[in-house]
């Protein structure tokens, strides 16, 4: 139905383009809102609503007064001039920096532990002697489907029992049990794309198993590593249900604080906040699209 | 087991480098948030760092005991200073979830008058230290309404006179006790009717006549906030939340005083809250004569020192006489009701699950 | 294999005289316990940090022993109380005094007052309005002497009625099951017969058929957007096909608080949508407008929006898999096109309809955060009374039951996803 054929009748050229104009509805449905926001975060004014001046386009309506606000709300001293100091109050005191910082910190750890762990399981998992395999996947990958709040909950009264929970490292273990389902599932693609014959061809060849390993396996499924680690990566940047029952204010990240501004005021530095979350959604994208390309070009290369 | 995990988790925490060790001069109080925390890191916080180099770190929430208790139980407790209402400070302590607090800790009045007789009869707890009286009012646009303004509480509930949405606590208190004063209760006789079934079923058949203009709120901060984004026409509030978005941000607000529910709000300590001494230090520091009649200069809510009323000045930034926005102002005071914590704190988890319920129906 | 012999049992071995059979086999368990050894630390990871602590939260819905803590005379006693109509018999109310009088001197570990505290909470969330009867009777219990049962008659009159006593007696077993009857709005009556909650009281059944609704309905919608333009996706060429997949894509990669936060600005009573909608006439202003968010609205289409990428990504890759010859072929054969459509191509894009279903369903039934946000009174779901439980009413034990419902629901649909899809055959983005 993509051209349409030349002896189509009137009632199926009605149908193709009410098919298309529905089909548009719903990519804009998908797309809209995310874009709505963007201009609405350089508002002037501190309301959610286009007005007449923003509209026409004027300069004057426009800001990134909120894009400030974000280094500068909880500052020590928010009036000072730009300047050393004012770089060295913001990066300590300000909230949104304050969740940022944390935000990365717990991001970064979770996704090394849940991506050594998720692609070591990974590689046993297709291995073709792994006894169990079914339900020892079903149970990894467990964390992915079990409702969010049942496991928060879980986490809240067992990380408190041992002392864990409000620490960097309670959160950053939840975090990474809650990415490693995105990393089993990736790089288990990426293997049962994988040519064994391959590994035989280079023992054959003389090489040592660790020099296949890091010389044949590694490149070949490193597009499936470094892309369900992104998946753990966003999965705990975006996380905020284990947050909410597992840390305090010292641990708090950028969708708790965003959280709490929701549920509190709405303040147009919350969609500042959500447009710079959307570029980094937008990177996140292009970097996939980049690993998912490279990963098709090397198993193209690959006999069989 | 429990040890043997606790080792390897401990030690895998601390390989990370995150272990968070707490040091000695540095406290966590939680409060209310916006305007209020404000008005307290104001007066209290920045005058005690200031003078003992303790570092406060400020925490938001929204009421109850449910954090507290849910710290205290699982053993780890990270607040040490918790900003209650009076009904959650009584229930609080009777569950030997607050630590005692000594009262002989607490200064005297400048005059030399005891602490003891300088606090208003009621304010000082087992385990709880008063600081402000404040009122849950409600408010409205101005702009909204042509004509006639609301005047009273029966105006909040008649949505023909007065249409459009309203923004309510959720949760029951202190809606019941609206419901029934609308209704045509007296402020004296509310807690009487309330404690029979017919006076619950009374109350939630009032609420139900603007449940589908309601909009229902969880934190103090929201009830401005959706007044000025035209969420909603009218919206029961606390008091000094409108006072503050009138006087700091000239909204076109306007707050009904008829029928407020007043209530205490008062510090307590968690049971073993990490740095309880100087929790203690810093709740006789900030329940001072002083302390209390600052923070009335920056939120218009009452000190509960008898010797700091007379302290009491203008607002800190807008320069408004504070005195006639107390709740406990007599031109305010006429039609008031006292939030009643021996009622709340037998009725709460039956009523909570009604409303809850109700709510869901 | 030139110096291999054969056994006399037919078996093959060699030179060095070992089985080959047996070095097969050996080979064969090395390779097994090297793939186990590398599925070891995640999986031993997983059982500590998420399996054994759900398991242990779970537990909390039938481990209940507050009551037996705090008063065991009084549990024993009340093994005798078998004619419900009458109060229990003075022996009862002594052990009572005995109990309260012990916690009241500090208990067995000294906690003896916060464990009154807990057991008139625990009690409370049972028969409403008893915490009061049980803190003032502890506070009492000094002077009460015998006879018992007056002085506590006296003390609150609830001690008079037998619905305390039977709340007593439910909860003194340390494992029981009024939480999952509260989870499904039923109780025990005094006889111990499983009745309905007064209607005033009744609320989860009310949630989890709203739960189960809002699920299908939002699965529904998505099936009716997805499909189509899956569809487009998969026949247009690859050039636009990929530039408007990023419709699809961003959404899915973006922030779930974002897309939230973007809703409330779309929808709100001054948000975007309805203020377009003023401009060109359609509503009015102030009070006439419609809520589209914080009710059940809000949370319908803000889950829509977000669970929608999960339908349409498992689609398009199925649909991208079907060759257009087969519905060429059906035409030319004489075939309508909707009957093309049916019978050929339809019956190919079920398995990743049923995955797209079945995920979507998964995702939906346990929401949280969206409902929580923009629900309002109507949109709130299960999630949602699970974390209230958690949070704020700390009723921790109903909380663990209502979410091991949803768990063992949850479970099954991933077992019909495996049974359909199969796990293995998960993929992302």
């Amino acid at each position: 139905m993509s051209s349409l054929p030349p002896y189509a009748s009137p009632l199926e050229i009605v149908w193709h383009y009410a098919f298309r104009v529905f089909c548009g509805a719903v990519l804009v449905f998908l797309i809209m809102p995310i874009l709505v926001m963007i201009p609405l975060s350089f508002n002037a004014e501190p309301y959610f609503t286009y007005n007449s001046d923003m509209v026409a386009l004027k300069p004057e309506a426009y800001s990134t007064r909120w894009y400030v606000d974000i280094f500068k709300n909880g500052m020590a001293d928010p009036h000072q001039d730009f300047g050393f100091s004012f770089i060295a109050d913001s990066w300590n005191n300000a909230q949104w920096i304050h969740s940022m910082k944390n935000s990365f910190i717990i991001g970064i750890f979770a996704t090394i532990i849940s991506t050594f762990l998720g692609t070591l399981a990974a590689l046993g998992l297709t291995r073709a002697h792994m006894p169990y395999r079914k339900l020892i996947t079903a149970i990894l990958i467990s964390p992915m489907i079990v409702p969010i709040i049942i496991s928060a909950a879980g986490m809240f009264f067992f990380y408190s029992d041992i002392g864990l929970s409000q620490t960097f490292p309670g959160i950053i273990l939840a975090h990474a049990a809650l990415g490693t389902p995105f990393v089993v599932i990736t790089v288990t693609a990426t293997l049962s794309g994988f040519d064994n014959n391959l590994v035989r061809a280079s023992a054959s060849l003389g090489a040592t198993p660790q020099r296949t390993f890091f010389k044949v396996i590694v490149p070949l499924i490193a597009p499936g590593v470094i892309s369900g680690g992104l998946f753990a990566f966003i999965t705990s940047f975006d996380e905020v249900v284990a947050v909410i029952f597992l840390t305090e204010f010292e641990q708090r990240t950028i969708p708790r604080q965003m959280w709490s501004g929701l549920r509190e005021q709405i303040s147009p530095t919350i969609l500042a906040v959500a447009t710079i979350l959307v570029a980094i959604s937008v990177l996140l994208l292009i970097t996939l699209e980049v690993l998912r390309r490279r990963s098709e070009r090397l198993r193209g290369m690959s006999p069989g | 087991m429990k040890n043997w995990m606790k080792g390897t988790l401990l030690a895998s925490g601390l390989a990370l480098g995150f272990a968070g060790a707490a040091s000695a001069s540095e406290l966590t109080i939680v409060s209310w948030g916006g305007a209020y925390t404000k008005s307290q890191v104001k007066a209290y916080h920045e005058p005690y760092t200031a003078m003992t180099g303790t570092k406060i770190k400020s925490e938001d929430y929204s009421g109850g005991l449910a954090e507290v208790k849910a710290q205290v139980e699982a053993g780890n407790v990270s607040w040490d200073l918790v900003d209650v209402e009076l009904s959650d400070a009584i229930r609080g302590c009777d569950e030997g979830i607050l630590e005692t607090i000594d009262h002989s800790i607490l200064p005297a009045a400048p005059d030399g008058t005891p602490a003891s007789e300088d606090f208003i009869e009621g304010t000082l707890h087992e385990c709880a230290v008063g600081l402000i009286v404040w009122s849950t009012v409600y408010a409205y646009d101005t702009t909204k309404f042509s004509g006639d303004q609301p005047s009273t509480i029966g105006d909040f509930f008649d949505t023909a006179k007065f249409p459009g949405k309203r923004g309510l606590r959720k949760g029951p208190k202190p809606n019941l006790e609206f419901a029934l004063i609308a209704d045509g209760v007296a402020a004296a006789d509310v807690y009487d009717v309330l404690a029979t079934p017919e006076g619950v079923d009374r109350a939630f058949a009032k609420l139900d006549t603007i449940k589908d203009s309601a909009i229902w709120w969880e934190a103090g901060a929201q009830p401005p906030q959706m007044l000025a984004d035209g969420e909603v026409v009218m919206s029961t509030a606390y008091n000094g939340r409108i006072f503050n978005a009138v006087a700091t941000e000239n909204k076109p607000f306007e707050i009904v005083w008829d029928g407020q529910v007043w209530d205490l709000d008062l510090w307590v300590i968690p049971k073993g809250a990490p740095n309880k001494d100087e929790a203690m230090k810093f709740a006789a520091f900030s329940s001072d004569t002083q302390r209390l009649a600052d923070q009335a200069s920056w939120i218009s809510y009452g000190p509960v020192r008898k010797s700091s009323t007379a302290l009491i000045g203008k607002h800190a930034e807008a320069g408004i006489d504070m005195a006639p926005h107390m709740p406990t102002a007599p031109e305010n005071f006429g039609n008031a009701l006292q939030n009643d914590f021996e009622f709340w704190a037998d009725h709460q988890d039956e009523l909570n699950e009604r409303f809850n319920a109700w709510l869901a129906q | 294999m030139s110096d291999a012999v054969a056994g006399k049992d037919g078996d093959f071995s060699i030179a060095d005289g070992q089985n080959l059979k047996q070095r097969l086999r050996k080979a064969t368990s090395r390779a097994r316990w090297q793939a186990v050894f590398m599925v070891a630390p995640l999986g031993v990871f997983v059982l500590l940090t998420f399996i054994l602590p759900i398991a242990q939260m779970l537990f909390r819905s039938v481990d209940d022993p507050v009551v037996s803590d705090a008063l065991p005379q009084t549990v024993v006693a009340l093994e005798s109380w078998t004619d419900r109509s009458e109060l229990p018999e003075e022996a009862v109310y002594a052990a009572l005094a005995a109990d309260l009088k012990f916690l009241r001197a500090g208990g067995a570990d000294g906690e003896g007052k916060s464990l009154i505290g807990r057991l008139a909470t625990r009690l409370n969330f049972d028969t409403s309005g008893v915490r009061s009867t049980i803190t003032k009777t502890a506070r009492k219990v000094k002077k009460i002497e015998a006879p018992f049962k007056e002085a506590f008659i006296k003390a609150d009159k609830k001690w008079g009625q037998p619905d305390i006593w039977a709340s007593i007696d439910r909860l003194g077993g340390a494992v029981n099951s009024t939480q999952f009857l509260a989870a499904l709005d039923l109780r025990q009556d005094v006889n111990g017969d499983i009745v309905s909650q007064p209607e005033v009281r009744q609320i989860y059944v009310t949630l989890w058929l709203r739960t189960l609704w809002i699920s299908l309905l939002v699965t529904v919608i998505c099936v009716a957007l997805a499909y189509p333009v899956s569809y487009l996706l998969a026949t247009l060429p690859l050039r636009i096909s990929n530039l408007l997949i990023i419709c699809v894509l961003l959404p899915f990669w973006t922030s779930l608080l974002v897309r939230t936060t973007s809703w409330i600005v779309v929808l709100g009573q001054n948000g975007v949508l309805l203020e377009a909608l003023h401009l060109i006439g359609l509503v009015g202003e102030g009070a006439d407008r419609p809520q589209l968010i914080y009710n059940m609205t809000g949370t319908i289409v803000a889950m829509t929006h977000i669970l929608l990428p999960f339908m349409v990504l498992p689609l398009y890759s199925v649909m991208k898999g079907i060759s257009p010859s087969y519905m060429r072929a059906a035409r030319s054969l004489g075939a309508n096109p909707t009957l093309a459509f049916v019978r050929v191509y339809l019956p190919q894009t079920v398995p990743g309809l049923g995955a797209g279903c079945i995920l979507v369903f998964i995702l939906a039934i346990g929401y949280y955060i969206t409902p929580a946000l923009v629900g309002g009174q109507d949109g709130q779901l299960i999630s949602n009374f699970i974390a209230y439980h958690m949070q704020r009413s700390l009723n921790w034990g109903l909380a663990a039951a209502l979410g091991t419902m949803l768990l063992a629901g949850v479970m099954a649909l991933y077992w019909l996803y495996d049974k359909i899809v199969g796990i293995n055959n998960m993929k992302l983005g």
